[in-house]
């Protein structure tokens, strides 16, 4: 599975992508997992409230499942137009 | 339904022109057209632009179609820019047509209501002191509970 970082997430994470072999069954389960990783993440990953989560190009909640997912996104709240 | 994304300026009276010229039987179009503006204090050298290529398209569609199915349109047109953008310069526009002018009037309202905090774009202003990500407003998530 594919995680993609867009704006301050990827900035703080410190690149755009990470490949995943593990299988968390909830997104909420990848940002732990990710969290654990180093302290970067957990900088970039330390307000929920403040990341918005795509699943395969959708608009998702942090308890959705990821089975079957082949793509997650995390990013701020999204200031088009 | 036109939905571009592009790095390139678009010509605002080609892009008007070509879009009222593709209608028939419409007696409406409307458009909005967003522009980079400068800090109050006159500092913004530029403005970064960000997206999620593999999402941007589909969302945009998917906000237009939604308008589709809630008014009565003749068609839809979204041009939204990504990259470095300079004070002034034209960052998106939205075009809408239908018979009667309040249903391209709601529709381009609808629309850059969703495409403000639904599209997944992230603006970054960058002056002389650095550069600072726009932070997305409440008044602008707000927006969409009219809907």
């Amino acid at each position: 599975m594919d995680v993609l970082y867009f704006a301050w997430v990827r900035e703080r994470v410190g690149h755009p992508k990470d490949r995943i072999d593990t299988n968390p069954a909830t997104v909420m389960d990848l940002v732990n997992d990710l969290r654990a990783r180093e302290p970067r993440y957990e900088a970039a990953f330390s307000d929920l409230d403040a990341l918005r989560v795509a699943i395969d190009q959708e608009l998702a909640d942090f308890d959705a499942s990821l089975t079957g997912v082949r793509e997650v996104a995390f990013f701020p709240p999204m200031t088009g137009g | 339904m036109d939905i571009r994304v592009q790095e390139a300026a678009f010509d605002l009276g080609q892009e008007t022109n070509g879009f009222a010229a593709r209608q028939s039987g419409m007696g409406a179009v409307v458009t909005f057209t967003g522009i980079v503006r400068d800090l109050d204090n006159g500092a913004l050298s530029a403005m970064e632009i960000e997206h999620y290529p593999g999402m941007t398209q589909k969302a945009l569609e998917g906000i237009a179609d939604e308008a589709k199915t809630r008014w009565t349109l003749g068609d839809v047109m979204i041009i939204h820019r990504y990259g470095r953008l300079h004070p002034d310069e034209m960052i998106m526009m939205v075009a809408t047509s239908a018979r009667h002018r309040g249903d391209a009037f709601q529709a381009a309202e609808f629309l850059m209501d969703f495409l403000k905090s639904r599209a997944p774009f992230w603006k970054k202003e960058l002056t002389q002191d650095g550069a600072e990500w726009v932070a997305a407003k409440d008044v602008d998530e707000d927006a969409l509970k009219r809907w």
